[in-house]
């Protein structure tokens, strides 16, 4: 029984397919899975791991090195607020201590009611507008504690619903394409390639033995 | 010094509100540099990219085509592009890629039919949601095109293009660590040697990994001639080149300038483009080259933005990222705030960056927040010297990456410019900025 739901699972599939081997496609699957559960639950883990033949313990190991990739709830709203370099000039640490006493939380917390999850992030990369925030990893333009409010406001009551996806999209655009040809063909040349680059690898190490 | 007449090679398109669009790029010729690599052979397409002497505009300005000339002799290969931009204060390859996608991918294009590669991945940072939905959309509408795909604009080349989002790591922007997230694990950087993905690279095959900022250049280049792209600059800094400038001036903001023909003097306080600095305080300190990069004073403004230039003066033009700090701004806090992001995003494998860079945020923590001792600055300098043997520049390195001698450059910098205003702080018990 898949966890992913048939039009993410049909997706996943899509996607393995698109890469020489397929673990390659475990991040792509990672935010697939938190586009439908807004985290990844252990059942997402799991088929994540049978999707890109590597063990569930193997994606989480993964999962679990990079910021994006939650193996625990975060809220609705991911508000990341900036306070690298760029941003702690234009006032970041008073816009985070600003942050953390409106919603009520410290920095990596969140929110009771399930809304907001704050984060302390690195530079996003958009130093010309300090100081930087994204939600759900979309800018939402400089904050500063006089406008951080209405931001939050405006998010609560669905204003910045067009903008701002739920927590987990992170592409709209889908690949239009596939790969060129069939996906099944593809499949089968691979095994075929990967049966011949084993029967090579062992002919290569008969041959090291021979030589020692 | 001054600003010149230099065409604006990267950022021509970016005035319109629809740069990242289609129509937009063909009606700005958009694709003719494709169209025009396809009737010249690979190698000459390649020689036009060696004779431009672009260097690489992801950091370490390693020449493109002597990293192409690295590939050619092999056979199975892939093109990996980088758009994992992170280093801090540094915004020009987000800018591209949201503002004109189309010009890199006829630029991966342009370099996939050079090399003979008919696989490219552009990996593209995942805080970046809107730049991969565009670029994204430039692939999808490119193919549709028929520039890529099987048998592109009826050349008999094909190839495929896979936009691939990164999951928030900073050391994925280090090739071998981008080649391992490609590859579905950690980004944990490779041992090297082999020092060039060039010949161990994605799945342990000859792979080239270029940065975005570089893509962008080569449709210009394949239609004006590399020579052209040579005359600009001066000795090995040619073209021109994206400046992300950001902090205390007026106009923070992405600039691209002909290389070496304009200073730092002209980049923060030109009305054209920073327009000095903000209020009324002056200018106290500038990172030339993102925050791996050793700091200069105010009496190093008239060097030209130039690679060479500034690495004989003791510091790299690195990502192209420049930060002004002014007189308001305390040097312990912004050293301990570059310290702590090295220290979050060390990736851990090798015990001095790993240990190293959260002793060192530690001990600034302390001394910015007033329980710092005087013998602290010997140790920070001491930790720095454990890190990178004799905290010098450019960095030894005692660790698999580069990450590792990027640490010390803004504690040793800040010691060194403003040893009195550390001093300060652990004399008077706190923060003389609060």
């Amino acid at each position: 029984m898949s966890h992913l739901k048939t039009e993410i699972r049909k997706r996943a599939e899509e996607l393995v397919t698109l890469y020489p081997e397929r673990r390659s496609a475990l991040i792509p699957l990672c935010h697939l899975a938190q586009e439908q559960d807004g985290w990844l639950r252990p059942e997402a883990i799991s088929e994540i791991g049978e999707l890109c033949g590597v063990t569930a313990a193997e994606v989480k190991g993964t999962a679990t090195f990079y910021d994006m990739l939650h193996t625990e709830p975060v809220g609705r709203y991911v508000v990341a607020v900036c306070t690298n370099i760029a941003c702690l000039l234009g006032g970041a640490l008073e816009l985070l201590v600003h942050a953390e006493s409106t919603l009520g939380v410290r920095a990596g917390g969140t929110t009771p009611d399930g809304v907001f999850t704050l984060h302390e992030a690195e530079c996003l990369a958009d130093c010309d507008k300090t100081v930087c925030v994204q939600v759900n990893h979309r800018y939402v333009g400089a904050q500063s504690p006089e406008t951080f409010d209405a931001l939050l406001d405006d998010l609560r009551a669905g204003r910045l619903d067009e903008a701002v996806p739920p927590h987990g999209t992170l592409v709209r655009v889908r690949r239009s394409v596939g790969l060129q040809v069939d996906g099944a063909v593809v499949a089968a040349e691979r095994a075929k390639e990967a049966e011949a680059k084993t029967a090579r690898a062992a002919a290569t190490s008969g041959a090291g033995e021979n030589k020692a | 010094m001054a600003i010149t007449e230099a065409p604006k090679i990267v950022t021509a398109r970016l005035d319109h509100g629809d740069s990242h669009t289609l129509e937009r790029y063909l009606a700005t010729g958009g694709y003719s540099g494709l169209r025009k690599a396809l009737t010249m052979t690979p190698e000459a397409v390649a020689a036009e990219v060696d004779a431009a002497s672009l260097l690489g505009r992801g950091g370490a300005g390693f020449p493109a085509g002597r990293k192409w000339s690295m590939l050619r002799k092999n056979p199975l290969t892939y093109l990996v592009i980088n758009g994992d931009e992170s280093e801090p204060a540094t915004f020009k390859d987000h800018m591209l890629i949201e503002g004109d996608p189309h010009q890199i991918l006829e630029g991966v294009l342009i370099s996939a039919f050079a090399l003979q590669v008919t696989q490219a991945f552009i990996y593209i940072r995942g805080e970046f949601a809107l730049g991969l939905e565009r670029m994204q959309q430039a692939v999808n509408d490119a193919y549709a095109h028929g520039a890529v795909g099987t048998n592109i604009f009826d050349s008999g080349f094909s190839v495929d293009v896979v936009v691939h989002p990164g999951a928030g790591a900073y050391i994925c922007g280090e090739e071998t660590a981008l080649l391992e997230s490609l590859e579905g694990k950690r980004g944990f950087p490779r041992i090297k040697p082999p020092y060039f993905p060039a010949a161990i690279g994605l799945y342990g095959e000859p792979t080239v990994v270029n940065n975005v900022e570089t893509m962008a250049n080569i449709p210009w280049i394949v239609n004006n001639g590399g020579a052209a792209f040579a005359a600009l600059g001066a000795g090995r800094s040619t073209g021109t080149r994206l400046f992300a400038l950001a902090g205390h001036v007026r106009k923070p903001g992405n600039y691209e300038l002909e290389m070496v023909k304009t200073t730092f003097r002209d980049l923060i306080y030109s009305p054209l483009l920073g327009g000095g600095i903000r209020g009324t305080n002056t200018l106290k300190a500038f990172i030339p080259g993102g925050v791996s990069a050793p700091w200069f004073g105010p009496d190093q403004v008239e060097l030209p933005l130039g690679q060479d230039e500034v690495g004989d003066a003791g510091s790299m033009l690195g990502s192209g990222s420049i930060v002004v700090m002014d007189s308001g701004t305390c040097m312990v806090r912004a050293a301990w705030r570059i310290t702590k992001f090295f220290s979050r995003e060390s990736c851990g494998q090798c015990t001095p960056c790993r240990e190293g860079s959260g002793w060192l945020e530690r001990i600034m923590y302390r001394i910015e927040n007033g329980d710092g001792r005087e013998e602290d600055l010997d140790l920070l300098m001491d930790l720095c010297d454990n890190i990178s043997p004799g905290v010098a520049w450019p960095p030894q390195q005692t660790t698999i990456c580069v990450l590792g001698p990027s640490i010390p450059s803004s504690i040793a910098s800040g010691i060194r410019m403003f040893r009195d205003e550390f001093l300060v702080h652990v004399k008077e018990g706190g923060c003389p900025f609060d």
